[in-house]
């Protein structure tokens, strides 16, 4: 068999492509173009966060800081907006929002690279501070009076099907997913700052060496991270109609498990775009569709919490037992 | 003088006012081999970050290719086609060969996209400059050391290397993989390529050396043509002293039962009807190739290895040994190869470590260690064994590899074993903690210990066994005494299959 048959991307989509054929056989809704269209509105978000935290794990680092970066940069904008421009178009929230993200991100990377801090414990701690500063200093109130350019997002649509109770819409905000998917493959693979990240997080002695400027390469993982989370905040908010400084934070951990399920290695070095996008398609497929075959939603955590366990700990051991295998090999050299 | 690559003079270079460089003065030509021997700590590193641009200087002038630089950055370093293998290769476990051999180019050329094409071409050019072949596409980690240094060569050759700086390049090679690589580097020499070579692997030095340079103590005590230095007055340049290399001569008392007696030992696919004794103060050396069964040997007798058949004795009486605990608990002590993973809790305080074996011993009445009773026992140790640290409190990986060793040493010592097998007691340690060593394993036997040297250096097992065992595929082929042969008899006896 070849090996490229017991990769992490081919063994996530046969669990995908097997899970989905059972689901639909107990309960034949799943296979509707309007089940369909509802995934894929569950993993714009998700999957946006997810192309950020790809980078960061690449690297060798960990961000758990990103959903209050989101839900910062989200209700800020929203609330600036609301004073000062109520009448503002899309793309000047999508851009003051990445904004401010980005600044946010750049505290991260701040931290990490300035003292050498390790990433979990920075983004632990700003995680905290940004979402405390937040509902402290502008705002704890859920804003429905949002900029109207938001709802109206929320109302177009890409596709529209017509169904035998009402429309089925597909998000065009899908395509903005897409298109960060696709820019963050040609980063990862093209270009030298891609392999810079990768070279990161394989040696991080060797990329100095080598003449990779590491501060720069963490600034821009980093501030990649929070403007793509406060992009993810403002769609968040658009689909929902409203600003919840509440949301997002503790979904975190969702979006890890979905990339480390993905086949990205939490000690840094590996990990792919397909990966990740299968992770989190899994995530979102066992979130919205194990009550479609009876799993009361109080178990469905249960449920996630084991598929994340077995989908990242079995290629764990099967690595372990490759490198003694390795080790065994050239010991009776 | 165009020949001349890089010229240092006078550089100076302290960390935290502690001198590590006092006036070094060193000067590389075109087309030669260099070589850089010292002790642990007598500044070879620095220096090399410092031809590298990776350390400052603090005054003193660097001139490469007759350019002086008043601040040398490591892409300045690059550009002037010095290129330093480091001990780890500096290489990506993740990525593919063929990325590792390109990928540093890409960057020196400034590159912001990569193509594919010519990452594959470019690794394939320079695997031909050496004349090797290796799979392009597997990841590095799941190359040999060998390889992996094969690698971090080409690597260097497409930077347009003019001079190639080696740290401890043979540490971890066969005595095959040493010579393919010492053709590797003949090969390059005559195209013009300057190399310095830094080791203290002696006979190394002084086989593909053409300029040696020592240093001890941060200056660099005597440079000159190869033809002026031989065995002994390396080991005088570094360590500023000379060691006698007296044999140890010793006969072993035999009216009285053998430490250890094994007789028909067999373990599957490993050993072969394995017969010796050991007797109290004797050394006996266990040699042979990687894969001849000397670890495995090791390996059996300290319960790590199953046995299939044979019978153990030990002072006259009967003795099995399945676990570990077995072959602790009837005195045997093992000191593995690679201290680093099996011998040592590396972030754990050097005292930690010390007492780690006898930590039950030391318990009082109510279970609880009593501090000072403690205290007193690393002391004691840390004294004994000279172990160069400024606190016990300190973790053991802030210490240097002989240091280590010695930490290991003491682990096992502290619970007075009466049979300790060392293996590779030496490998990658200076040659003044070498003897140290030494001189604590004589004195070991002299107090009655029986000791089991595993060990591939040669001038090392003449100088500290009373007896070698030499081993070939799970089996003891010869036992022959120092006096009988010599280093080349013996190399050629190792070798020969």
């Amino acid at each position: 068999m070849s090996r490229s048959f017991f990769r992490t991307e081919t063994i996530l989509a046969l669990t995908i492509v097997v899970m989905s054929i059972y689901i639909g056989i107990v309960n034949p809704v799943f296979f509707t173009v309007g089940n369909l269209f509802d995934l894929l509105r569950s993993s714009i978000v998700m999957g946006i966060f997810a192309m950020g935290v790809l980078l960061v794990i690449i690297s060798g680092g960990i961000d758990v800081s990103f959903t209050a970066v989101a839900v910062f940069a989200q209700y800020a904008t929203v609330r600036l907006m609301t004073i000062f421009m109520p009448e503002a178009p899309l793309w000047i929230v999508f851009l003051v929002a990445g904004i401010i993200g980005l600044g946010l991100g750049m505290i991260n990377a701040f931290f990490i690279s300035r003292f050498k801090l390790p990433t979990l414990i920075v983004t632990l701690g700003t995680l905290s501070m940004f979402h405390g500063f937040l509902l402290f200093a502008i705002g704890n109130k859920i804003i429905r009076d949002i900029p109207p350019s938001m709802p109206e997002f929320a109302r177009t649509s890409l596709i529209e099907v017509a169904m035998t109770v009402g429309v089925s819409r597909l998000h065009p905000a899908v395509l903005i997913t897409v298109a960060v998917a696709i820019l963050t493959w040609l980063l990862l693979d093209f270009t030298m700052l891609g392999r810079g990240i990768y070279a990161l997080g394989g040696s991080r002695e060797a990329a100095e060496r080598a003449g990779f400027n590491i501060p720069r390469i963490q600034y821009f993982i980093y501030g990649t991270v929070g403007f793509l989370a406060g992009i993810g905040g403002i769609i968040y908010a658009s689909l929902n109609r409203q600003a919840n400084p509440q949301e997002l934070v503790g979904s975190e951990l969702n979006v890890i498990a979905a990339v480390v399920l993905g086949g990205a290695s939490l000690t840094g070095g590996r990990g792919t775009v397909i990966g990740s996008l299968l992770g989190v398609a899994l995530v979102v497929i066992m979130n919205n569709s194990l009550v479609l075959i009876g799993v009361p939603s109080t178990w469905q955590r249960v449920v996630v919490g084991a598929i994340i366990l077995i989908g990242t700990g079995l290629p764990a051991i099967q690595a372990r037992r490759k490198a003694q295998h390795a080790a065994g090999l050239s010991q009776t050299q | 003088m165009a020949d001349e690559i890089i010229r240092l003079s006078n550089i100076n270079k302290a960390f935290a006012g502690v001198k590590a460089l006092q006036d070094v003065t060193l000067t590389i030509e075109r087309g030669k081999i260099h070589c850089l021997v010292g002790e642990n700590g007598c500044g070879k590193s620095t220096l090399i970050k410092i031809m590298a641009g990776v350390y400052q200087r603090d005054s003193g002038s660097v001139v490469i290719n007759g350019k002086e630089f008043e601040r040398l950055h490591p892409i300045d370093a690059i550009r002037e086609g010095i290129q330093v293998i480091y001990q780890d290769f500096s290489l990506f476990p993740n990525l593919t060969v063929a990325e590792n051999i390109a990928l540093n180019e890409q960057l020196a050329d400034g590159k912001r996209l990569v193509n594919w094409g010519n990452v594959r071409q470019v690794a394939e050019e320079a695997l031909a400059q050496i004349e090797v072949r290796l799979p392009l596409n597997a990841r590095v980690e799941e190359m040999s050391v060998a390889s992996k240094q094969l690698i971090a060569i080409s690597k260097a050759l497409r930077q347009n290397a003019q001079l190639i700086i080696m740290d401890e390049p043979t540490s971890a090679l066969t005595e095959r993989e040493v010579r393919a690589l010492f053709g590797v580097i003949h090969k390059l020499q005559a195209r013009g390529i300057a190399f310095l070579f830094v080791s203290h692997k002696l006979n190394e030095v002084l086989e593909i050396s053409q300029t040696i340079m020592v240093m001890r103590n941060g200056s660099n005590v005597s440079v000159g043509d190869r033809s002026e230095y031989d065995h002994k007055r390396l080991v005088f340049e570094m360590t500023g002293h000379t060691i006698g290399e007296k044999a140890y001569d010793f006969t072993p008392d035999t009216s009285r039962p053998p430490l250890l007696r094994v007789e028909k030992l067999n373990a599957s696919g490993a050993l072969e009807d394995i017969n010796f004794d050991l007797y109290a103060g004797e050394i006996v050396g266990v040699t042979g190739l990687l894969g001849s069964g000397r670890t495995e040997l090791a390996l059996a007798l300290f319960g790590m290895l199953p046995i299939q058949s044979g019978r153990l004795t030990m002072g006259g009486k009967p003795v099995q040994i399945r676990t570990i605990q077995d072959a602790i608990a009837n005195g045997i002590g093992y000191v593995p190869e690679d201290r680093i993973t099996e011998g040592l809790f590396l972030e754990q305080s050097i005292g930690r470590n010390v007492v780690v074996r006898t930590i039950d011993r030391l318990r009082g009445a109510l279970g609880l260690t009593n501090v000072q009773e403690v205290n007193a026992q690393i002391n004691e140790w840390v004294n004994a064994l000279r172990i160069k640290t400024s606190d016990p409190a300190l973790p053991v990986k802030t210490l240097s590899g002989g240091n280590q060793q010695r930490v290991v040493l003491a682990k096992w010592l502290a619970s007075n074993p009466r049979v300790m097998i060392l293996n590779g007691p030496t490998m990658g340690v200076d040659i003044g903690s070498k003897n140290e060593l030494h001189e604590m394993i004589k004195d070991l036997a002299g107090k009655g210990m029986g000791l089991l040297v595993i060990s591939d250096d040669i001038p090392e097992l003449l100088q500290i066994c009373n007896r070698i065992l030499l081993m070939r595929r799970g089996r003891i082929v010869e036992e022959i005494t120092p006096e009988q042969t010599d280093e080349n008899q013996l190399a050629a006896k190792l070798i020969e299959d």
